[in-house]
């Protein structure tokens, strides 16, 4: 295994250095391509187009009788816009929607290809064999005049990107805007739906007819968990998609009978997934974990309220209370409560004597905070927005957790440091 | 008699995906019935592995439960991960129809279960497969007993079904309203579409399975909103189109499923043509002020 693994990346094998360069360029310029599918919300649109450059491939290679691959390509290129057309027509002019629409063309068009393909198939015509090998993609087994062919376009595809890179981004993200701004929308929108044709008729040679939409999409996916910036995106997806492509092609290469395309979408798709669950930024496994964190830290504040709240009602005579008090006070379960109490206790918030519980000084300033925002809250829906005062207390519950000292001070001073909440209970200032 | 045979098949595998893929192309998941057909190649394959034989139950239910998963997996990219659903749809059934392929070409050596099956299938020699049952049967080939039950239990399962998933279909809100249980009926909807995709592999193979799927319904959409009419139309058309795409492939000699979807797109394109003829002649004679006076 390491001997083989040193023998493909050594580079002395020069059929594997093209292959090497080929499935880079291809990978990188499919997942480029699908970054601006994915984000105009047309992922499947790869999907149609895949399946339907097969009829265009098999008529242009009865037509010519030549499998040289810019006749073949061509016709792919031909029936694949003819495809987006026939979904957009279809889309515009009928009760049909979306999903269908691309269900009927993809699989007319794949049938009209298979069914061409079977007679060319049964005509005898032996320059046929390797017509099928668009359906399932290899690039292993590629020709060096082939692999340059395709190589060129991926390049060419790549240089279009960058040179209307600020075009295609303001019609992915804001096409209004860039209508009201004079910009020939339609002919950008041609471009990038041409390029995108362009990209599958490559891509498919190097993953096959099916696969296809996973070389646009999951690298598209993945990078958009890793990063939010358009740039940084297209740049992870398409080192991702290449990536996967040479691992695909070295699985390939060590197994001959193994088929390139499928391992190259299923080590995709495995490495899709450590980016969507363990991204850093974005992850699902942070997502949950910042949940968890905020949802203790409410927890917390809403004890050290409570703590606070019932010594205002003694007028500050007591100070310590049990846990039963404190559930009548509020509702909540008791496990909870006690397990929210000890980490109270661990940062030094509040203080256990025998079974009674008391806020430390630094504990009660939190706890007075939140007393203080909650009723500011009030006092401003009921000014500001004319709210009833019973309608208030909810928002400001979640309200007193989110508002950060300098909209605090903002408060404060627009209404004018008032004395009471809308409940006629007394506002706690800091300094008091 | 072969070409009874294989018409008969078409025919019934018609009948079962048109009566579905009304349903689908109402919900708007007809893409996800596309990623369900792709996906139970794994499941197939990793039953026949197990069993031995393309055709025990062992495969039925190891497919209906992959079909399941790729649901399962799709609601869960889109609703937990926040993947938008056509993204989550393409990434799925790719993955799974990947682990397929690769399982098909691992063990190719000692199975007739080949990479051209999943493309369109083998229903030319479905007159060859006769059942061997030891009874009346067996004169028969195994296929259209099988898709005859099939399309049976799909018509019951519709007939009593019926109110929950037209409700489920329309108006969703209502039927949670009264106590219809819209997550129960979109699953035993995509088992059925499962269950549907893996008798047909055998004949249509898994990727035009989508053309019987949502073609015929699609069209019989373009002309009735009244779902039972549509389900009917929908029978109908993907009848009419097994027929005539036999004939085209006897003809042509080429694939018959692939001459069936071609039949099917046909019909499409017809319809679709006359249902825009017709609304322009009526907005014609709405616009007309002779007429309207």
């Amino acid at each position: 295994m390491l001997e083989t693994l040193k023998e493909f990346f050594s580079f002395t094998d020069a059929n594997v250095t093209f292959v090497m360069i080929g499935s880079i360029l291809i990978g990188a310029s499919s997942a480029v391509v699908g970054c601006f599918s994915v984000l105009r919300k047309r992922a499947l649109i790869g999907d149609v187009i895949s399946h339907s450059v097969l009829p265009g491939i098999c008529i242009a290679f009865l037509l010519f009788n030549s499998k040289n691959p810019f006749v073949l390509l061509g016709g792919a290129f031909l029936s694949g816009w003819l495809s987006i057309i026939w979904v957009d027509y279809i889309e515009r002019n009928s009760n049909i929607k979306s999903d269908a629409a691309i269900g009927i063309v993809l699989s007319v068009f794949f049938g009209a290809g298979i069914l061409i393909l079977t007679v060319i198939q049964h005509s005898g015509n032996a320059a046929q064999s390797g017509l099928d090998h668009f359906i399932f993609g290899n690039i292993a087994s590629m020709l060096r005049q082939d692999l340059y062919v395709l190589s060129g376009m991926s390049l060419f595809l790549l240089i279009i990107i960058l040179l209307f890179y600020k075009p295609f981004v303001y019609i992915s993200f804001d096409r209004n805007y860039a209508v009201s701004l004079g910009m020939p929308v339609r002919f950008y929108d041609f471009m990038l739906s041409s390029i995108t044709v362009l990209a599958v008729t490559v891509g498919i040679q190097a993953v096959g007819v099916v696969l296809m939409s996973a070389l646009l999409i999951t690298p598209a996916v993945a990078a958009r968990f890793l990063t939010s910036k358009l740039n940084y995106m297209l740049l992870i997806a398409a080192l991702i998609s290449s990536v996967c492509c040479i691992i695909g092609t070295f699985i390939s290469y060590t197994a001959p009978s193994m088929p390139t395309g499928p391992w190259i979408i299923v080590v995709l798709m495995l490495l899709s997934m450590l980016a969507v669950f363990f991204s850093p930024s974005r992850g699902i496994l942070i997502n949950k974990w910042r949940q968890q964190k905020n949802y203790r830290k409410i927890l917390e504040e809403n004890v050290l309220k409570l703590l606070f709240q019932l010594c205002e009602k003694t007028g500050f005579k007591e100070q310590e209370w049990n846990i039963s008090q404190m559930l009548d006070k509020r509702n909540m379960g008791e496990q909870q409560l006690k397990q929210t109490l000890r980490r109270l206790e661990k940062k030094g918030l509040v203080e256990k004597k025998s079974a009674e519980w008391t806020a430390t000084v630094n504990g009660v300033i939190i706890g007075k905070r939140m007393v203080r925002l909650h009723r500011l809250w009030e006092v401003y829906l009921t000014q500001y927005l004319k709210l009833p005062s019973d309608h208030v207390h909810e928002t400001a519950e979640a309200m007193e957790h989110i508002l950060n000292p300098e909209l605090e001070a903002q408060l404060e001073t627009i209404l004018n440091k008032p004395e009471f909440d809308p409940h006629n209970s007394k506002i706690p200032y800091q300094d008091e | 008699m072969n070409a009874f045979w294989i018409i008969l098949t078409a025919s019934l595998v018609s009948i079962c995906c048109g009566i579905l893929g009304c349903f689908l192309v109402l919900r708007k998941i007809s893409m996800i019935g596309d990623a369900i057909s792709h996906s139970v190649l794994p499941g197939i394959v990793i039953a026949f592995l197990i069993s031995g034989s393309l055709s025990s139950v062992l495969v039925i239910i190891g497919a209906s439960l992959m079909g399941l998963i790729c649901t399962f997996l799709i609601e869960f990219f889109h609703r937990t991960v926040k993947i938008q659903s056509d993204a989550a749809i393409g990434m799925v059934f790719t993955f799974l129809f990947a682990v397929g392929v690769i399982l098909i070409t691992a063990y190719t050596g000692n199975i007739d279960l080949d990479v051209d099956c999943v493309l369109h299938g083998e229903i030319a020699y479905v007159p060859l497969d006769l059942a061997e049952t030891g009874t009346f049967l067996d004169s028969f080939p195994t296929q259209p007993i099988i898709l005859s039950i099939l399309s049976l239990l799909i018509l019951i399962f519709v007939f009593i079904g019926y109110k929950p998933l037209f409700l489920t279909s329309f108006d969703p809100e209502y039927a949670i309203a009264i106590g219809i249980s819209t997550s129960l009926w979109h699953y035993l909807l995509m088992a059925a579409v499962s269950v549907t995709t893996v008798l047909s592999f055998e004949s249509v193979g898994a990727i035009l399975v989508v053309a019987f799927l949502i073609v015929p319904a699609s069209t019989a959409y373009l002309l009735t909103d009244k779902l039972k009419l549509m389900i009917l139309l929908s029978c109908v058309f993907g009848i009419l189109s097994s027929i005539l795409g036999y004939y085209l492939a006897a003809y042509l000699d080429g694939s018959i499923a692939g001459a069936i979807s071609v039949m099917m797109g046909i019909n499409f394109a017809i319809v679709f043509a006359y249902t825009k003829i017709s609304s322009k002649k009526l907005q014609k004679i709405k616009s007309d002020p002779a007429l309207n006076s």
